[in-house]
């Protein structure tokens, strides 16, 4: 209710500020306006509490200055009331379980993992953070792009995010909240927009050299016109198979918008398991290994299956590095990797997926 | 505009040099080269008029090897100062940067420098600047509040200030030798791991901590052991002064929680130097445990930065109030809570790496109770003012302020502990502004209130008023001017660590910012002038050894103290002793003892110095150095275990004439 009241008024002010998108303010979907609710009853609770405080702090100190006319309220060894020990705990605590009940349920409620209840079809989207732009795949169109993520108005969008090497944060203020994307890992994010509209995206989490560059537009448009985007980007050539994948995925800064009309199956689900290179074993079937006891001695020589990282090395400013031989890191794995790689068993591996 | 090390060859380590080559030496780096010119001319005339007043052996002989945690305690707090000056001149830069780097233009700072930067700004300002700092008022105060002579451990104390040197120490060597890290100051892997973060960078940051860590652990050991076994007769631990119990709980703070930070980074000294897997993404790696673990550690690190100042403000306002703390036992009470607290909150640093709500839920409340002790202590405060004589003293003058800007920042934080708001707001401009307004209305503006409070004690005068005065408006002024226009950034969603953005929309609020970086940078212009203009009038701004009619027991020595603190060992009778004492009208007996005091030693630079090189040899690889100054350190140490010249009596008639000397005229 109150929020309701309170609120015009914050965009007011907002408004006259500048001309600037205060995106958490007025965000354009159903997901940002909760977290906004919320970020107002918050604040208006905590306003009870210390806007006494900030009135007291400039107050007292003026009103019992030492050099006051009238000193006979000074009491020199006043140091204890039950009655503003209650109030001085009692008033926080209260403030606390309000704002601690209200967070229960919005944290629940506003689950990044929870599929939001919108009776509409979602659009299923496989978000992939690389060195340093954003790769989406759509699975159910079989396209995919960079740096551009276009939306249909008004149906959730459920996200599904990994990462190619180091940590990201898929952040679009104007959509809702964001989540990390993770290599090896994936985590999941549901939004959607209520506008029609071109919002700013980024990654919220340094990565590296061309982490400002990580930039792209979120375009919500309608329907139709969503289908319209859908042809344009089938219509491109550009294919993104296995191999062109380790192509794009190249450190690479400030990369411009680019459409793949095709794109393999599964793809997300081996980048996810660090396995898009030909003889990587994926990760899910590396914790099933494990998981039965794992490879023993002679799997020691099968190490470069499982190692990823050091393939993709890069120097200071982002161009990527020869295999660090000198390294006293490899020094050990020298002998590992000169040993016969028993090749059959490789294929077995890497299909076994 | 810098030309690039040739990196791209694989990399070769000689026998000799490890991987240093001269590549590593930054002499095409204008801004490095300028930097290290004004060092080097700066030192050359330091020991030039070293020199000429023949102040080297007065140095070593009294200040780096002593033992007094009077003179350590200045020590740090000059470490901390001369920090702090690196570690603005970095927010400098990075605010330029962002100033300009708008709408397409690169400003003057290529990612690889800029990223160096913010992670150096970081680790500064935490490590070297805020530790240094409450490290050294714990140290020069806490004894004396407790009526003891010194610290349990008088040597490791001198050790454990040199081992922060060390460590302090290196960050500035990879300024010219080498690189920094790039990583943030937290350094997260995979970026911080071998394959991202290739060179010496990342290396220095963990050897620095490591070395530095070292030192802070085993001084919060030391004073833990102080406050528990070395208080004056009497003294019960609800008759401490709160500075004292905040002290108390800081360090057992400091001792759960570093070694957290110690195991955390060698498993990353692990995963970089010997190929193991504990934080990569293949083979099993887990990058998401460094970031729980590192976390474990770095939230109790906050409030081991602003303890002590609760303690601090606790103790000023009393003073300049004329009246007890309000609420002592709650005070006390309050900061057992938040340290008991602040292990159980650590989450709410990634609530967006995708825990589950009741995770998430659990620890956005957890951290919302923190709230309350803390709440509580600034209504303490304020009550404390409440039907006193509040004397707007300088100290008291950055505790209103503190008050203010703490609770703003407070209120932040409180926001970002709701988990469906930090989805918005993580990462973004708003945390910074949010911790720079906790941290600089908390940790710095307290350090100004102690050191413009204690002065009097360690020097015998006054710190000019005036100059006080215009440092503190500056500060926070500035602070506003400066942190203001990111908290509507942040609204905006702005992410951090920025180097260049397009939304020239942006550009109008990150001149503001750095405007207001200006505007601090006259504050604490004003603040050095303020210690060179009141050395230099030092016969005006004389002042008795209680010039602020104070009520702890440090106010009870002389100013500044005699080596030995107490002339004789005094008798608690309760809390706020020297206010009780002055009012039973106390005077010291004149019949003097011998008092034990230990020696000084020179063990502990020599360690340090050793830990130094070895750090050095390990960023590099050069092995055999790293070899023999480790072994070179341990022998030396277990050489000073046969030092039995360790300490000496002070004759009474000496005790009598110090006393003498420095009665008030």
């Amino acid at each position: 209710m109150l929020d309701k009241l309170k609120l015009p008024a914050l965009l007011g002010v907002v408004a006259v500020l500048s001309g600037c998108n205060y995106d958490i303010l007025s965000p354009a979907g159903w997901v940002g306006e909760q977290q906004r609710n919320l970020l107002v009853i918050s604040t208006l609770l905590m306003l009870i509490v210390i806007i006494p405080v900030l009135v007291m702090a400039v107050w007292f100190p003026l009103r019992y200055r030492a050099d006051r006319k009238d000193l006979s309220d000074y009491a020199p060894d006043w140091a204890h009331s039950n009655k503003i020990e209650y109030m001085v705990w009692g008033g926080p605590i209260v403030i606390i379980i309000a704002l601690g009940a209200f967070t229960w349920v919005y944290t629940h409620r506003l689950d990044p993992y929870r599929p939001l209840d919108i009776a509409a079809e979602p659009v299923e989207v496989e978000a992939v953070s690389l060195d340093w732009k954003w790769l989406f795949i759509y699975p159910e169109q079989g396209i995919a792009t960079i740096n551009e993520l276009a939306i249909p108005e008004g149906r959730p969008i459920n996200l599904r995010l990994t990462s190619s090497t180091v940590m990201n944060t898929f952040s679009v203020p104007a959509l809702g909240g964001m989540i990390y994307s993770m290599a090896g890992m994936e985590t999941k994010l549901h939004l959607v927009a209520n506008e029609i509209g071109t919002f700013a995206g980024r990654s919220a989490h340094y990565s590296g050299p061309g982490f400002s560059g990580m930039t792209f537009d979120t375009i919500s448009m309608s329907e139709d016109d969503f289908e319209g985007w859908v042809t344009k980007v089938k219509l491109s050539s550009d294919d993104l198979t296995r191999a062109n994948y380790l192509k794009v995925e190249t450190p690479s800064f400030n990369e411009p918008v680019r459409y793949f009309g095709k794109v393999d199956d599964g793809l997300f689900d081996r980048i996810r398991g660090l396995c898009v290179e030909e003889g990587k074993v994926c990760m899910d079937h590396m914790m099933m290994i494990d998981e039965q006891g794992g490879g023993g001695l002679e799997g020691i020589a099968d190490e470069h299956k499982y190692e990823y990282d050091q393939d993709r090395a890069i120097d200071g400013f982002g161009r990527p590095l020869p295999r660090p031989e000198a390294s006293l890191t490899t020094h050990d794995n020298d002998h590992a990797s000169a040993a016969p790689l028993r090749l059959a068993q490789d294929e077995d591996i890497a299909n076994g997926n | 505009m810098a030309t690039e090390p040739a990196l791209t060859a694989p990399e070769t380590i000689s026998p000799i040099f490890g991987r240093l080559t001269l590549d590593w030496i930054p002499y095409h780096e204008p801004i490095l080269v300028g930097t290290f010119a004004g060092i080097v001319l700066g030192g050359i005339a330091v020991v030039a008029l070293m020199t000429y007043f023949r102040l080297w052996v007065p140095l070593w002989r009294d200040w780096l090897t002593s033992v007094d945690h009077k003179k350590i305690g200045i020590m740090y707090m000059i470490l901390g100062f001369v920090m702090f000056i690196r570690g603005f001149a970095d927010a400098l830069m990075m605010r330029a940067q962002q100033a300009l780097a708008a709408g397409g233009s690169e400003g003057y700072l290529p990612p690889h420098h800029f990223d160096q930067v913010f992670t150096a700004h970081g680790v500064i300002m935490i490590f070297f600047v805020a530790m240094a700092f409450v490290t050294g008022i714990m140290n020069y105060v806490m004894p004396q509040q407790i009526g003891a002579r010194d610290v349990a451990f008088p040597f490791l104390n001198n050790f454990s200030f040199w081992m922060t040197v060390a460590g302090a120490l290196l960050v500035n060597v990879s300024l010219f030798i080498g690189e920094f890290a790039r990583v943030g100051w937290l350094a997260f892997p995979p970026l911080s791991g071998s394959a991202f973060s290739h060179g010496p960078g990342v290396d220095y940051y963990l050897w620095s901590l490591q070395i530095a860590g070292v030192g802070t652990t085993l001084s919060g050991v030391n004073l833990i052991a102080t406050i528990f076994k070395m208080r004056a007769k009497g003294m019960k631990l609800f008759d401490m002064p709160v500075f004292t119990w905040t002290t108390l709980c800081t360090n057992v703070l400091i001792v759960a929680a570093f070694p957290v930070l110690t195991a955390t980074l060698t498993m990353l000294t692990l995963d970089r130097y010997l190929g193991f897997h504990f934080f990569t993404n293949d083979m099993g790696g887990n990058s998401m445990m460094y970031i729980n673990l590192i976390w474990i550690w770095g939230h109790p690190e906050v409030y081991i930065l602003i303890l002590p100042i609760f303690g601090v403000f606790s103790e000023i306002v009393s003073t300049f109030s004329g009246k007890p703390l309000f609420g002592y036992k709650t005070m006390v009470w309050a900061t057992a809570c938040i340290m008991v607290l602040s292990f159980v909150v650590w989450l709410h640093h990634f609530f967006t790496m995708g825990s589950g709500a009741n995770v998430n839920a659990f620890f956005g409340i957890t951290t919302m109770i923190i709230a309350v002790p803390t709440g509580v202590k600034i209504f303490n405060w304020l009550f404390t003012m409440y039907k006193g004589r509040v004397r707007f003293e300088v100290p008291m003058l950055w505790t209103t302020g503190f008050i203010v800007t703490f609770t703003i920042g407070g209120m932040t934080g409180v926001l970002l502990a709701v988990p469906p708001v930090d989805f918005q707001l993580h990462n973004t401009l708003f945390l910074i502004a949010h911790f720079h307004n906790v941290i600089i209305g908390g940790v710095v503006f307290g350090v100004y209130a102690a050191v413009t409070f204690w002065w009097p004690k360690a020097f015998g005068f006054k710190l000019d008023d005036k100059w006080g005065r215009r440092s503190f408006w500056f500060w926070f002024v500035g602070f506003y001017f400066a942190f203001m226009p990111l908290y509507a950034l942040g609204l905006m969603g702005v992410t951090r660590r920025l180097n260049a953005y397009m939304d020239q929309a942006w550009q109008i609020y990150f001149v503001v910012a750095a405007f207001g970086a200006v505007l601090i940078a006259c504050g604490i212009a004003c603040g050095f002038i303020n210690f060179a203009y009141s050395i230099i009038n030092r016969k005006k701004l004389a002042c008795g050894p209680d010039p602020w009619d104070a009520r702890t027991l440090e106010w009870a020595t002389q100013s500044p103290p005699a080596p030995y603190n107490f002339p004789e060992n005094i008798v608690v009778h309760g809390r706020d002793e020297w206010w009780r004492m002055k009012q039973n009208g106390f005077k010291w007996s004149t019949n003097y003892q011998p008092i034990h005091m230990p020696n000084s030693t020179s063990t502990g630079i020599v360690l340090a110095a050793g830990a130094l090189v070895f750090g050095f040899a390990m960023v590099w690889y050069i092995w055999w150095l790293a070899a023999i100054s480790l072994l070179g350190c341990i022998g030396y140490a277990i050489a000073h275990t046969f030092n039995y010249d360790r300490d000496h009596w002070i004759p009474a008639s000496v005790v009598a004439a110090t006393e003498r000397k420095g009665e008030p005229a």
